[in-house]
Protein backbone atom coordinates (compact mmCIF):
# COMPACT_ATOMS: atom_id res chain seq x y z
CA UNK A 1 0.00 0.00 0.00
CA UNK A 2 1.62 3.43 -1.01
CA UNK A 3 1.44 6.15 1.29
CA UNK A 4 0.31 9.39 -0.38
CA UNK A 5 1.21 12.50 1.49
CA UNK A 6 -0.58 16.28 0.52
CA UNK A 7 2.13 19.07 -0.50
CA UNK A 8 0.87 21.84 -0.23
CA UNK A 9 2.08 24.43 -3.45
CA UNK A 10 -0.68 27.27 -3.42
CA UNK A 11 1.76 28.29 -6.65
CA UNK A 12 -0.53 30.43 -9.51
CA UNK A 13 -0.07 28.48 -12.85
CA UNK A 14 1.25 31.50 -15.32
CA UNK A 15 3.34 32.40 -12.12
CA UNK A 16 6.67 30.60 -14.32
CA UNK A 17 5.42 32.34 -17.21
CA UNK A 18 5.10 35.39 -15.72
CA UNK A 19 8.89 34.90 -14.17
CA UNK A 20 9.89 33.51 -17.79
CA UNK A 21 8.45 36.91 -19.17
CA UNK A 22 10.18 39.12 -16.74
CA UNK A 23 13.49 37.44 -17.58
CA UNK A 24 13.18 38.08 -21.47
CA UNK A 25 12.42 41.66 -20.71
CA UNK A 26 15.74 41.80 -19.33
CA UNK A 27 17.53 40.22 -22.51
CA UNK A 28 16.08 42.09 -24.63
CA UNK A 29 16.95 45.58 -22.11
CA UNK A 30 20.33 43.81 -22.52
CA UNK A 31 21.14 43.41 -26.16
CA UNK A 32 19.28 47.09 -26.87
CA UNK A 33 16.00 45.14 -29.06
CA UNK A 34 12.91 47.16 -28.37
CA UNK A 35 9.60 44.33 -28.89
CA UNK A 36 6.38 44.92 -29.62
CA UNK A 37 3.61 42.51 -28.78
CA UNK A 38 0.87 42.97 -31.44
CA UNK A 39 -2.57 41.83 -31.07
CA UNK A 40 -5.72 41.66 -32.69
CA UNK A 41 -8.34 39.78 -34.37
CA UNK A 42 -7.78 38.08 -37.77
CA UNK A 43 -8.01 40.68 -40.99
CA UNK A 44 -7.65 43.63 -38.93
CA UNK A 45 -4.76 45.32 -40.96
CA UNK A 46 -1.67 44.12 -39.02
CA UNK A 47 0.40 43.22 -41.98
CA UNK A 48 -0.71 46.46 -44.15
CA UNK A 49 0.22 48.67 -41.25
CA UNK A 50 3.46 46.79 -40.65
CA UNK A 51 4.43 47.10 -44.38
CA UNK A 52 3.82 51.22 -43.95
CA UNK A 53 5.57 51.15 -40.50
CA UNK A 54 8.52 49.43 -42.33
CA UNK A 55 8.74 52.03 -45.10
CA UNK A 56 8.51 54.72 -42.91
CA UNK A 57 11.16 54.21 -40.22
CA UNK A 58 13.41 51.44 -41.85
CA UNK A 59 16.26 54.02 -42.55
CA UNK A 60 16.44 54.68 -38.70
CA UNK A 61 15.32 51.67 -36.99
CA UNK A 62 16.45 47.67 -37.74
CA UNK A 63 13.32 46.11 -37.71
CA UNK A 64 12.42 42.30 -37.55
CA UNK A 65 9.08 41.01 -37.70
CA UNK A 66 8.25 37.41 -36.08
CA UNK A 67 4.92 36.19 -37.38
CA UNK A 68 2.83 33.70 -35.17
CA UNK A 69 -0.07 32.88 -37.41
CA UNK A 70 -0.75 29.44 -37.88
CA UNK A 71 -0.05 29.69 -41.74
CA UNK A 72 1.26 33.16 -43.24
CA UNK A 73 3.81 32.40 -45.71
CA UNK A 74 2.04 35.06 -47.83
CA UNK A 75 2.29 37.88 -44.71
CA UNK A 76 6.27 37.14 -44.83
CA UNK A 77 6.48 37.56 -47.95
CA UNK A 78 5.02 40.91 -48.20
CA UNK A 79 7.05 42.38 -45.35
CA UNK A 80 10.34 40.73 -46.81
CA UNK A 81 9.38 43.02 -50.21
CA UNK A 82 8.44 46.14 -47.68
CA UNK A 83 11.96 45.82 -46.68
CA UNK A 84 12.56 43.80 -42.98
CA UNK A 85 13.26 40.52 -42.12
CA UNK A 86 10.57 38.14 -40.94
CA UNK A 87 10.66 34.57 -38.82
CA UNK A 88 7.67 32.40 -38.89
CA UNK A 89 6.96 30.71 -35.30
CA UNK A 90 5.63 27.57 -34.64
CA UNK A 91 2.74 27.50 -32.21
CA UNK A 92 1.85 24.15 -33.04
CA UNK A 93 -1.43 25.53 -33.67
CA UNK A 94 -1.85 26.51 -29.84
CA UNK A 95 -4.04 29.66 -29.27
CA UNK A 96 -1.59 32.12 -27.84
CA UNK A 97 1.86 32.69 -27.55
CA UNK A 98 3.95 32.77 -23.83
CA UNK A 99 7.01 34.04 -22.76
CA UNK A 100 9.01 30.46 -23.64
CA UNK A 101 7.78 30.42 -27.22
CA UNK A 102 8.65 34.23 -27.70
CA UNK A 103 12.63 33.24 -26.52
CA UNK A 104 12.93 30.27 -28.43
CA UNK A 105 11.58 32.84 -31.80
CA UNK A 106 14.19 35.46 -30.58
CA UNK A 107 16.80 33.34 -30.57
CA UNK A 108 16.12 31.19 -33.25
CA UNK A 109 15.87 34.75 -35.24
CA UNK A 110 19.05 36.19 -34.17
CA UNK A 111 17.74 39.51 -32.81
CA UNK A 112 21.04 40.82 -31.65
CA UNK A 113 21.61 43.89 -34.29
CA UNK A 114 17.94 44.82 -34.32
CA UNK A 115 16.28 47.73 -32.74
CA UNK A 116 12.65 46.98 -33.12
CA UNK A 117 10.89 43.63 -33.21
CA UNK A 118 7.36 43.20 -33.76
CA UNK A 119 5.95 39.87 -32.72
CA UNK A 120 2.54 39.59 -34.37
CA UNK A 121 0.10 37.40 -32.23
CA UNK A 122 -2.16 34.84 -33.15
CA UNK A 123 -5.38 36.58 -34.41
CA UNK A 124 -7.32 36.46 -31.51
CA UNK A 125 -8.80 38.74 -28.64
CA UNK A 126 -8.86 36.76 -25.82
CA UNK A 127 -5.63 34.11 -25.39
CA UNK A 128 -2.95 36.69 -26.21
CA UNK A 129 -3.82 38.54 -24.14
CA UNK A 130 -3.87 36.00 -20.51
CA UNK A 131 0.09 35.02 -21.05
CA UNK A 132 2.79 37.66 -20.62
CA UNK A 133 5.47 36.97 -23.79
CA UNK A 134 7.72 39.03 -22.16
CA UNK A 135 7.51 41.91 -25.32
CA UNK A 136 8.59 45.18 -23.91
CA UNK A 137 5.11 47.23 -25.21
CA UNK A 138 1.60 45.69 -25.88
CA UNK A 139 -0.22 46.72 -28.81
CA UNK A 140 -3.60 46.13 -30.54
CA UNK A 141 -5.70 46.76 -33.56
CA UNK A 142 -9.21 47.21 -33.61
CA UNK A 143 -10.45 47.89 -36.90
CA UNK A 144 -13.72 50.05 -37.97
CA UNK A 145 -15.76 47.24 -39.51
CA UNK A 146 -15.28 44.96 -35.87
CA UNK A 147 -17.52 47.71 -34.40
CA UNK A 148 -17.26 50.63 -31.50
CA UNK A 149 -18.10 47.42 -28.74
CA UNK A 150 -15.34 44.95 -28.78
CA UNK A 151 -13.95 46.69 -25.60
CA UNK A 152 -16.60 45.83 -23.56
CA UNK A 153 -17.06 42.11 -25.25
CA UNK A 154 -12.84 41.54 -24.96
CA UNK A 155 -12.44 43.83 -21.74
CA UNK A 156 -8.71 41.60 -20.51
CA UNK A 157 -7.53 42.54 -24.00
CA UNK A 158 -8.18 46.04 -24.10
CA UNK A 159 -6.76 46.22 -20.39
CA UNK A 160 -3.38 44.52 -21.04
CA UNK A 161 -2.23 47.18 -24.25
CA UNK A 162 0.21 50.39 -23.76
CA UNK A 163 -1.55 51.51 -27.25
CA UNK A 164 -4.50 50.88 -28.74
CA UNK A 165 -4.54 51.71 -33.15
CA UNK A 166 -8.18 51.98 -34.88
CA UNK A 167 -7.48 51.11 -38.02
CA UNK A 168 -9.49 51.55 -40.97
CA UNK A 169 -11.16 54.70 -40.62
CA UNK A 170 -10.98 55.85 -44.18
CA UNK A 171 -14.28 53.90 -44.08
CA UNK A 172 -15.74 55.45 -41.30
CA UNK A 173 -18.65 56.95 -43.33
CA UNK A 174 -19.71 53.46 -44.35
CA UNK A 175 -20.25 52.20 -40.60
CA UNK A 176 -21.70 52.33 -37.73
CA UNK A 177 -18.85 53.00 -35.37
CA UNK A 178 -18.84 56.04 -33.24
CA UNK A 179 -15.26 56.56 -32.47
CA UNK A 180 -16.31 59.02 -28.89
CA UNK A 181 -17.77 55.61 -27.70
CA UNK A 182 -15.65 53.66 -28.17
CA UNK A 183 -12.67 55.69 -26.89
CA UNK A 184 -14.99 56.07 -23.86
CA UNK A 185 -15.13 52.31 -23.81
CA UNK A 186 -11.61 51.46 -24.32
CA UNK A 187 -11.16 54.20 -21.04
CA UNK A 188 -13.43 52.74 -18.77
CA UNK A 189 -11.25 49.58 -18.94
CA UNK A 190 -7.68 51.18 -19.37
CA UNK A 191 -7.34 55.16 -18.99
CA UNK A 192 -3.55 54.55 -19.21
CA UNK A 193 -3.74 53.23 -23.09
CA UNK A 194 -3.11 55.37 -25.82
CA UNK A 195 -5.23 55.73 -28.73
CA UNK A 196 -4.26 56.43 -32.22
CA UNK A 197 -7.15 56.06 -34.98
CA UNK A 198 -4.98 55.23 -38.12
CA UNK A 199 -5.85 54.42 -42.25
CA UNK A 200 -3.06 51.53 -43.43
CA UNK A 201 -4.28 52.41 -46.52
CA UNK A 202 -4.12 56.17 -46.60
CA UNK A 203 -1.58 56.61 -43.89
CA UNK A 204 -3.47 59.13 -42.20
CA UNK A 205 -2.52 58.84 -38.45
CA UNK A 206 0.99 57.27 -39.36
CA UNK A 207 2.96 60.53 -38.14
CA UNK A 208 1.24 59.71 -34.84
CA UNK A 209 1.76 56.38 -34.58
CA UNK A 210 5.23 56.05 -35.81
CA UNK A 211 6.44 58.89 -33.46
CA UNK A 212 5.03 56.53 -30.41
CA UNK A 213 7.08 53.76 -31.57
CA UNK A 214 10.07 55.81 -31.84
CA UNK A 215 9.76 57.02 -29.11
CA UNK A 216 9.08 54.39 -26.45
CA UNK A 217 11.95 52.36 -29.13
CA UNK A 218 14.78 55.13 -28.15
CA UNK A 219 13.44 55.26 -24.06
CA UNK A 220 13.82 51.70 -23.84
CA UNK A 221 17.46 51.26 -25.78
CA UNK A 222 18.58 53.96 -24.21
CA UNK B 1 -10.11 28.28 -24.90
CA UNK B 2 -6.68 27.20 -23.92
CA UNK B 3 -6.77 24.70 -21.81
CA UNK B 4 -4.36 22.07 -23.27
CA UNK B 5 -1.54 24.81 -23.43
CA UNK B 6 -2.34 26.13 -19.52
CA UNK B 7 -2.43 21.96 -19.18
CA UNK B 8 1.36 21.53 -19.88
CA UNK B 9 2.20 25.00 -17.54
CA UNK B 10 0.47 22.66 -14.90
CA UNK B 11 2.37 19.59 -15.57
CA UNK B 12 5.46 20.81 -16.00
CA UNK B 13 5.28 22.90 -12.24
CA UNK B 14 3.89 19.67 -10.59
CA UNK B 15 7.09 17.93 -11.84
CA UNK B 16 9.28 21.01 -10.44
CA UNK B 17 7.66 20.19 -7.37
CA UNK B 18 8.05 16.55 -7.68
CA UNK B 19 12.10 17.15 -8.20
CA UNK B 20 11.79 19.01 -4.95
CA UNK B 21 10.33 16.76 -2.97
CA UNK B 22 11.78 13.56 -4.50
CA UNK B 23 8.28 12.52 -5.44
CA UNK B 24 8.08 9.33 -7.79
CA UNK B 25 3.74 9.05 -8.07
CA UNK B 26 1.09 12.05 -8.17
CA UNK B 27 -2.19 10.54 -6.85
CA UNK B 28 -4.03 14.21 -7.18
CA UNK B 29 -3.48 17.15 -8.01
CA UNK B 30 -5.85 20.37 -6.55
CA UNK B 31 -6.41 22.91 -8.22
CA UNK B 32 -8.37 25.99 -7.35
CA UNK B 33 -10.06 27.53 -10.47
CA UNK B 34 -11.81 31.38 -10.35
CA UNK B 35 -15.28 31.58 -12.09
CA UNK B 36 -14.03 34.66 -14.29
CA UNK B 37 -10.16 33.08 -14.99
CA UNK B 38 -11.46 32.01 -18.67
CA UNK B 39 -10.85 28.32 -18.19
CA UNK B 40 -13.89 25.62 -18.59
CA UNK B 41 -13.40 23.17 -15.92
CA UNK B 42 -14.66 20.12 -18.12
CA UNK B 43 -12.58 20.88 -20.95
CA UNK B 44 -9.43 21.13 -18.23
CA UNK B 45 -10.18 17.85 -17.19
CA UNK B 46 -10.54 16.19 -20.40
CA UNK B 47 -7.44 18.00 -21.60
CA UNK B 48 -5.86 16.88 -18.64
CA UNK B 49 -6.95 13.45 -18.55
CA UNK B 50 -5.98 13.43 -22.26
CA UNK B 51 -2.14 14.72 -21.29
CA UNK B 52 -1.40 12.57 -18.30
CA UNK B 53 -1.43 9.42 -20.61
CA UNK B 54 1.65 10.67 -22.35
CA UNK B 55 3.80 11.61 -19.37
CA UNK B 56 6.09 9.52 -17.57
CA UNK B 57 4.99 7.13 -14.87
CA UNK B 58 5.56 10.17 -12.05
CA UNK B 59 1.61 11.70 -13.29
CA UNK B 60 0.13 9.07 -15.79
CA UNK B 61 -2.00 7.85 -13.33
CA UNK B 62 -2.77 11.96 -11.66
CA UNK B 63 -6.46 12.93 -11.01
CA UNK B 64 -7.46 16.03 -11.66
CA UNK B 65 -9.34 18.06 -8.60
CA UNK B 66 -10.79 20.99 -9.07
CA UNK B 67 -11.89 23.35 -6.39
CA UNK B 68 -13.84 26.48 -7.70
CA UNK B 69 -13.05 29.98 -6.10
CA UNK B 70 -16.88 32.20 -7.09
CA UNK B 71 -16.09 35.68 -9.01
CA UNK B 72 -16.86 38.52 -6.80
CA UNK B 73 -16.83 42.44 -7.55
CA UNK B 74 -16.36 45.57 -5.42
CA UNK B 75 -17.72 48.45 -5.95
CA UNK B 76 -16.00 51.13 -4.74
CA UNK B 77 -18.48 54.02 -4.98
CA UNK B 78 -21.16 52.35 -2.35
CA UNK B 79 -18.99 49.52 -0.97
CA UNK B 80 -21.40 47.09 -2.26
CA UNK B 81 -20.14 43.03 -3.02
CA UNK B 82 -21.54 41.01 -5.65
CA UNK B 83 -21.73 38.63 -7.77
CA UNK B 84 -19.52 38.98 -10.77
CA UNK B 85 -20.71 36.15 -13.25
CA UNK B 86 -24.36 38.27 -12.53
CA UNK B 87 -24.18 41.31 -12.78
CA UNK B 88 -21.10 42.04 -14.68
CA UNK B 89 -19.18 45.13 -14.49
CA UNK B 90 -21.91 47.49 -13.38
CA UNK B 91 -22.57 47.59 -10.09
CA UNK B 92 -26.41 46.14 -9.49
CA UNK B 93 -26.70 48.88 -6.57
CA UNK B 94 -25.67 52.35 -7.47
CA UNK B 95 -25.08 51.38 -11.21
CA UNK B 96 -21.58 52.95 -10.83
CA UNK B 97 -19.05 51.46 -13.36
CA UNK B 98 -16.22 52.28 -10.41
CA UNK B 99 -15.63 48.26 -9.85
CA UNK B 100 -12.81 46.16 -9.37
CA UNK B 101 -12.63 42.04 -9.36
CA UNK B 102 -11.73 40.52 -5.78
CA UNK B 103 -11.87 37.44 -6.28
CA UNK B 104 -12.40 34.82 -9.06
CA UNK B 105 -10.24 35.09 -11.85
CA UNK B 106 -7.45 32.53 -9.62
CA UNK B 107 -5.63 29.86 -11.29
CA UNK B 108 -2.99 28.16 -9.24
CA UNK B 109 -2.62 24.55 -7.69
CA UNK B 110 -3.27 24.44 -4.46
CA UNK B 111 -1.45 21.18 -3.04
CA UNK B 112 -0.97 17.72 -4.81
CA UNK B 113 -1.00 14.28 -3.23
CA UNK B 114 2.10 12.21 -3.64
CA UNK B 115 4.09 9.63 -2.30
Amino acid sequence: MKEFKVIEVKRSILEDNDADAAKLREELKAQGTFLLNLMSSPGAGKTTMLKRVISMLGDELKIGIMEADIDSDVDAQAIAEAGARSIQLHTGGMCHLDAAMTRQGILEFGAEDLDLVVLENVGNLVCPAEFDTGACRNAMILSVPEGDDKPLKYPLMFSVCDVVLINKIDVLPYFDFDMEKCKEYIQMRNPKAKIIPISARTGEGFMEWTQWLREEAAAWTK
Amino acid sequence: MHELGVVFHVIKMVEEVARENDLTQVESVTLELGEVSGVIDSYLENCWNWAVKKQEKLLREADLIIETIPAVTYCEDCQNLYGTIEHGKICPRCKSPHTYLQQGNEFRIKEISAC
